[in-house]
């Protein structure tokens, strides 16, 4: 589903990622883990298409096409959904509306007429019950005022209304009791599917103890350095990131 | 002849049709001097600095239109907020329209100045209210020396007023050139509450000057709500004057939607004779090309323990230029006063141009005032949000335009004057937006 192959990156001219190589197949769950300033968030704004970041070298393929000149709303269209760690309040328009006016979007850049209102009506009631997010939430202005859990469900209601195909969730568990995180989780986890996929983005490894990875990359001074299996979560956890920077000699 | 000239030689002609033995014609008289005097502002004058009349003023306008038009009601019914029951007060080309209007003396009186300036009945009020908040400048002034038809409302003690009142005025274009001085006068006693929405709007290319002047007096624990909608056409402009009086614990808010037209300049006034007195004056601007909209306020702050509240959003694409020049004067006896001023701007490109200054004026230490104005682009972080969920950039600044003047708003009490400004707002910008505000 989405292959990188060898991927430079930089913003104003600081070189951030340094050759990344990382595929990801229908039905896995990737966590990508590494001490602040390591390159995650770049990676997911460069994959989701911020366009302040510069691709310098390699390419991102998504199901095959090199996504490199698409903007955001077009890889958006093909299915790539990033939660972010800090979503952007929009005062006077409701989450409802919003969706709305994403799901529509997307739509029409497929061809496809407007989403019945009442059909939009069924599926906001399914994904909000699915997900426990009280009704009268949907009514509020996007993320205007929400608490760092609300914001974070929010996210992950959006996802759940837009069916990604490959989803990333930047920091998700970042500013989360251990009760918000449960649902975000749980969340996730309900929505996940043998073709869809999940990159967590994560400094600690307590989201993984809900959201369980097939692999983990430990990305470090913008390179994966070490990949593994959920164990290498339990492992940084136990010792730490120093351990793998002495080892990569860092 | 220059306008000025034309105006002046014209008032002989217009004593023809107005009763010169009243106690009005004597202000008009001297009205017509002070024009004389003063003339039209220039960009001399502070006040003026950043506004100049000269391109509109050029043009040979007919002061009083020959003919009587009439016009059919289901083409300008877009012009009123029409999905509300609300009276009705239309004027085409200066003219009154008994056919389109719905006016009313049952318990309030909402109908015509023509009218309220002839008839004894209406004398105790013009003799106490007329022409004494209007400042002497010059536009003031040769509105006053013309005056003789517009809206009259007087709403006593006690009234909570049933529906919206729309003052509208129509231009035809059956004159070349048009210029018009409407004068308004609304009056709300004791206690009483009423919403008022004016719109004046062209309805062909031929040029058109509006210069309009509206004194609005708020009795004690009165309720006024002001809604002015600006969206007139490119070769249309208006200078609205609007002054407002408030007494002990009255409330006004004057709401300025300025999206079309020429040139707009906006010089509105409170006067805050009393104590715990609430004003409010905000206005959302999205303009282009060479548009030019002007917002000239003064908040004037005269007894204790009042509040006053202006918030200016504007949004400047193309060669437009905007003007905001707020001045909020604190009285040595005004303590207590809270004054808060905001005036935020975007710039869509760089060409266009925002010239924003505020003014205050403080004698009294006890009290607090805050101003602060911005200018600058959409947040890119904001925007990147938007995209990433699919939203195509164009529809997403459209939407961060929306809530970036959302809190104006808020303060809107008719829904349905919420929707038709969010319509206007998306046709502006230029998109369909499948979702109300």
């Amino acid at each position: 589903m989405l292959k990188i192959k060898d991927l430079h990156a930089s913003v104003d001219d600081k070189s951030i990622l340094k050759g990344i190589n990382l595929e990801v197949k229908p039905g896995e769950v990737h966590a990508i883990m590494g001490p602040n300033g390591s390159g995650k968030s770049t990676l997911a704004a460069v994959i989701a298409g911020k366009e302040e970041y510069e691709v310098d070298k390699g390419e991102i393929l998504f199901e095959e096409e090199n996504i490199d000149e698409l903007g955001a709303e077009e890889r958006a269209h093909k299915g790539i959904f990033l939660s972010f760690q800090y979503p952007v309040e929009i005062p006077g328009v409701s989450v409802t509306n919003f969706m709305r006016t994403a799901i529509n979007e997307t739509r029409k850049a497929k061809g496809l007429d407007d989403m019945p209102a009442n059909e939009m009506l069924k599926m906001i009631r399914d994904k909000s019950e699915l997900l426990d997010i009280d009704r009268k939430f949907l009514s509020r202005s996007l993320n205007e005022g929400f608490s760092g859990g609300e914001k974070k469900r929010n996210e992950i209601f959006q996802m759940a209304m837009l069916e990604p195909k490959l989803a990333i969730l930047d920091e998700t568990d970042s500013g989360l009791d251990i009760d918000a995180l449960r649902i975000v989780a749980n969340g996730v986890n309900k929505l996940k599917s043998k073709d869809n996929a999940v990159i967590v983005i994560t400094h600690y490894q307590r989201l993984l103890d809900h959201i369980i990875p097939d692999f983990v990359h430990v990305l470090h001074n913008g390179r994966i350095v070490k990949s593994g299996t959920k164990e290498l979560a339990h492992e940084l956890e136990a010792k730490g990131y120093d351990w793998i920077k002495e080892e990569v000699g860092a | 002849m220059d306008l000025k000239e034309k105006l002046v030689s014209s008032f002989m002609v217009f004593e023809d049709n107005v009763d010169v033995h009243s106690p009005v014609h004597d202000i008009r008289t001297e009205a017509i001097k002070n024009f004389e005097a003063q003339g039209f502002p220039t960009k001399k004058q502070e006040a003026w600095k950043y506004t100049s009349l000269n391109s509109i003023l050029k043009h040979d306008y007919s002061v009083f239109p020959k003919n009587e038009n009439a016009l059919e009601f289901k083409d300008i019914k877009k012009y009123f907020i029409h999905d509300i029951d609300a009276y009705k007060i239309v004027f085409i080309d200066g003219k009154y329209s008994s056919y389109l209007s719905q006016t009313t003396h049952e318990g309030i009186d909402v109908c015509l100045m023509s009218s309220a300036l002839s008839k004894p009945k209406y004398r105790p009020i013009i003799e106490n209210y007329f022409n004494k908040i209007a400042p002497k400048d010059g536009l003031s002034s040769l509105n006053t020396a013309f005056s003789a038809e517009g809206a009259y409302i007087h709403i006593p003690k006690n009234k909570l007023v049933d529906k919206p009142i729309q003052i509208i005025h129509f231009s035809t274009g059956n004159e070349a050139a048009l210029m018009l001085q409407p004068r308004n006068l609304v009056v709300v006693d004791e206690n009483s509450h009423v919403q008022i929405i004016e719109r004046h709007q062209s309805l062909t290319d031929n040029p058109v000057l509006t210069n309009s002047v509206t004194e609005i007096f708020a009795d004690r624990r009165a309720i006024v709500d002001y809604y002015k909608i600006q969206n007139d056409r490119q070769t249309a402009s208006l200078i609205d004057n609007t002054f407002v009086n408030q007494k002990d614990e009255s409330i006004a808010k004057v709401h300025t939607f300025s999206f079309g037209g020429k040139l707009t300049r906006n010089n509105l006034n409170f006067y805050q004779n009393g104590e715990r007195i609430d004003s409010t004056m905000k206005g959302i601007t999205i303009i282009g090309d060479k548009q030019h909209v002007d917002h000239n306020t003064l908040v004037h702050h005269i007894e204790p323990n009042c509040e006053s509240h202006q918030d200016y959003k504007g949004i400047f694409n193309d060669n437009s230029t905007g003007v905001f020049n707020g001045k909020v004067v604190v009285e040595k006896e005004a303590q207590k006063t809270n004054a808060f001023q905001a005036n935020n701007n975007i710039l869509i490109n760089d060409k266009a141009t925002i010239n924003t200054k505020p003014q205050l004026e403080i004698f009294a230490d006890d009290v607090k005032c805050s101003h602060g104005c911005t200018i600058g682009q959409l947040d890119e972080s904001a925007m990147f949000y938007l995209r990433s969920r699919g939203i195509p950039e164009k529809e997403a600044r459209a939407l961060l335009m929306f809530a970036f003047s959302n809190n104006v708003l808020d303060s809107v009490t008719i829904p349905e004057i919420k929707q038709r400004i969010t319509k206007i707002i998306a046709n502006k910008l230029g998109v369909k937006i499948g979702f109300e505000l």
